[in-house]
């Protein structure tokens, strides 16, 4: 099946075709298409991973070749590794899901095959990002993830804010690719290949200067902090708010920001050669994490704390691989690799799970606000119970999936007392406002009447797969908790396998963190013993600075967007000034050139046309006296011309005429002039007769 | 061979003089003959004194004379056509090709 692991990557693409040209208009027929395929690739990934399994520390690659220019050669290939193997199983799994989600909730949607199509193509540009085996094929199918997050996030297009959400989205992480298109073309000119493997063999065998790796590292690293929406670059993902929830579902947890993550792990060898680089990943990490958590403190739209949630998890993931990266770089050990791998792997199953959750019950109040909300846990028997298995998760419940994953990235950050407080604070914040949100939507007293009397449970389509999420936002983190061996971390592992951390003691303090922040949120939202209003009274600026999002949208917009807005429009008078200015002064001097050229035509060349026209008439006008009429004028002209010529014959052949010939002629001629003059003075005669 | 050529030069400038001058087409075309007859001496004259064997001069000279014949009553035929749609013959009324 390994050999065929290709078919995975092509089955949407197929179905992304079909849907397009052939079955455009018969919606039911191309979502349950588009389910068939993607639901064949699960199969299909899940038959990889358990063969994956059974061969471990081996990976299977192979290329071909779609340029070659000389020694260079730009391939398209595959590389099956435990991480390739994982990442696809939760792709086409969380993809699986989403569709089915989506015949529910694009319900009465007037692009709904449309919809499936972009559905498909996501899936297959990210299921060709994983499968990648080089750096420059990894970057054409990161590019296709962009375009298709663009056309997702804008699917409702008549919006305006969709519009600009989904604009915001493609330029924003475009800003990220510009590095990494630096780094890529770094590690072409360094190493003269773009082969995952070549290149880390190279790099890890020194054949590049430090200084060089650290700055290409960060330049590849650019292109994740896009994608994945870290600090600086994360403004994007809010807004991507905007497309429809099954959308928010999928780019929030298996596809486009996981693409970040996913390269950073995927390129884990060129940040283990150098430690600053590493280390400015996990800054970042971390940064971006803890400003995400403050602003989903006080938010109230229910997908925007979602979304900030989302990074919030992005910046732990990076920062556990930037750790590893610091870590092997000094020569420790560290467990960063595959407790960022593994967060990725649980994050991905629970925020879907959340995100469609979240879905669900915008589907049924009709509004985002949770403070609008409340109470809906009596009128939705399914979707509040599944939500609140993700909330557990997430905030780290013991013996969720979140916890374990979670309890790993803290395991990580010790040996660095700085992260390991930030880390534990960032918990107890996730735990507190994921918990805020499910007291505020589902218990306590409805807030808004009216919206409470039309909730419904949505339809089958939708719950069902919230049913497998949940199973999986449970279970999916067993897979790596110390009763089963740390199977995950020995089976994802980079480099040497897996190494020991206390486990007790870290899960005894996540427990206490993540239970802490929900008991916080319980007091303040149920028993109402803490007024939260007072705090925010307390903390005005603070407040305020998280309900602003820390200012970064209004931050951009003055430091960047005004500034090329201004120069936009100064160019737009230098073009309308300047260079059509030269353009029309162009026209105006052709124009110009061009009487002149119609002077000539007109009076040399038409002149000289009508002038041999005249020539010719006047010519006729004199010569047609000529034309008598009388054949004996005419016999005397060829008479008289007849004696010329043989004259001019004798004159040339110098001839002496006799005298008596030369009498017969001079009489002859002599009388033929007479004659001749006779008849022209008769016809002037007869001429002036006729005007008479 | 003197006297020969003399008497068909008088006779052609006589024809040609006759051609020239005469306003009746019937006269023009009686000097005409008058000229062919002028180049008929000239032939045979030439034929005898030149090349005394040959009988290519008396021979063109019949020639020409058929062909006289037969132009004269085409001639007359022309003559005869236009004095039925004219009622004359006079040359210098018959000038419809002018200018």
């Amino acid at each position: 099946m390994t050999e065929h692991a290709y078919l995975i990557v092509l089955l949407p693409l197929f179905s992304f075709l079909t849907i397009v040209f052939a079955l455009r208009w018969k919606e039911q027929v191309s979502a349950v298409f588009s389910v068939g395929m993607i639901a064949t690739s699960l199969i299909m990934s899940i038959m990889v991973l358990i063969e994956t399994l059974g061969h471990q520390g081996d990976y299977y690659a192979a290329a071909f070749s779609i340029v070659e220019l000389g020694a260079f050669k730009l391939q398209l290939g595959m590389l099956i590794d435990p991480l390739t193997a994982m990442m696809l199983v939760v792709v086409t799994s969380i993809g699986t899901c989403v569709e089915i989600y989506s015949i529910g909730y694009m319900k009465d949607d007037p692009r709904f095959s449309r919809f499936f199509a972009y559905l498909s193509l996501f899936l297959f540009s990210m299921l060709g990002l994983v499968i990648s085996d080089n750096f420059f094929m990894t970057f054409i199918f990161w590019e296709l993830v962009g375009l298709t997050s663009y056309l997702l996030i804008g699917f409702w297009f008549e919006k305006k804010s969709a519009a600009d959400a989904c604009k915001k989205a493609f330029l924003t992480t475009r800003v990220g690719d510009l590095g990494f298109i630096v780094g890529l073309l770094m590690i072409m000119y360094y190493c003269g290949t773009f082969n995952y493997a070549e290149v880390f063999t190279m790099i890890g065998a020194g054949a590049v200067p430090s200084g060089i790796v650290t700055i290409l590292a960060i330049g590849v690293f650019c292109g994740a902090v896009g994608k994945s929406a870290q600090f600086p670059l994360h403004a994007w993902l809010p807004d991507a708010m905007e497309g429809p929830t099954p959308v928010s579902a999928i780019v929030h947890s298996a596809t486009m920001v996981a693409a970040g993550v996913y390269l950073v792990a995927r390129t884990m060898s060129i940040f283990i050669a150098s430690a600053e680089a590493s280390m400015v990943v996990a800054v970042i990490g971390i940064a971006t994490s803890l400003m995400a958590a403050t602003i989903a403190l006080v938010q109230v739209d229910i997908k925007r704390i979602l979304a900030y949630s989302t990074i919030s998890q992005l910046g732990y993931m990076i920062m556990a691989l930037g750790l590893y990266g610091v870590d092997t770089a000094n020569g420790h050990h560290s467990p960063g690799f595959y407790a960022g791998t593994f967060h990725l792997m649980t994050h991905a199953f629970f925020k879907s799970l959340l995100f469609m959750g979240a879905g669900s019950v915008i589907h049924a109040v009709h509004t985002n606000d949770i403070m609008e909300m409340g109470g809906l846990w009596k009128k939705m028997k399914y979707t509040a119970p599944v939500f609140l298995i993700g909330s557990l998760s997430i905030a780290g419940f013991p013996l969720t999936s979140g916890f374990f994953s979670k309890d790993e990235i803290v395991a990580t950050t010790f040996g660095h007392p700085v992260f390991t407080v930030l880390t534990l604070l960032i918990a107890f914040m996730t735990a507190f406002y994921m918990w805020r949100l499910c007291f505020l939507t589902f218990f306590g007293e409805p807030r808004v009447a009216h919206r409470y009397e039309h909730a419904h449970e949505s339809p089958n389509t939708m719950t069902y797969p919230l049913f497998f999420l949940a199973f999986m936002a449970i279970f999916a983190g067993w897979t790596g908790i110390p009763a089963l061996k740390h199977g995950f971390a020995s089976f994802v592992a980079h480099g040497e396998g897996y190494v020991p951390h206390a486990d007790w003691v870290n899960y005894i303090v996540s427990s206490i963190v993540g239970l802490s922040g929900i008991g916080l949120a319980y007091l303040m939202y149920i028993k109402k013993s803490i007024s939260a209003d007072k705090i925010a009274e307390k903390f005005k600026p603070l407040y305020n600075l998280f309900w602003n999002k820390w200012y970064f949208d209004e931050i951009y917009q003055a430091a960047i967007i005004d500034p090329i807005m201004t120069f936009g429009r100064w160019m737009w008078t230098f073009d309308g000034k300047i260079i059509d200015g030269a353009v029309n002064g162009m026209a105006t001097l052709t124009m110009w050139w061009a009487d002149v050229k119609m002077w000539i035509d007109k009076w040399i060349i038409d002149g000289a046309v009508n002038g041999a026209g005249f020539i010719v008439r006047m010519a006729g006008s004199v010569l047609k006296y000529l034309q008598t009429g009388r054949m004996q004028f005419y016999l005397i002209l060829s008479m008289i011309l007849v004696i010329v010529m043989i004259l001019l014959k004798f004159e040339i052949a110098h001839i002496n005429i006799e005298w008596p010939s030369m009498t017969v002629i001079f009489i002859i001629a002599v009388l033929a002039l007479s004659i001749a003059s006779r008849f022209v003075s008769e016809d002037a005669n007869q001429e002036s007769e006729n005007e008479k | 061979m003197v006297a020969y050529l003399s008497v068909a030069a008088v006779l052609f400038s006589l024809g040609l003089f006759g051609v020239l001058t005469r306003r009746n087409i019937i006269g023009i075309l009686m000097s005409l003959e008058l000229m062919f007859n002028a180049v008929n001496i000239n032939l045979v004259a030439f034929n005898k004194f030149v090349w005394p064997g040959e009988l290519t001069g008396q021979l063109f000279s019949l020639f020409i004379i058929v062909v006289a014949a037969a132009e004269a009553v085409v001639g007359l035929a022309i003559v005869l056509l236009l004095y039925r749609n004219w009622q004359d013959i006079t040359n210098d009324n018959i000038n419809v090709l002018k200018w």
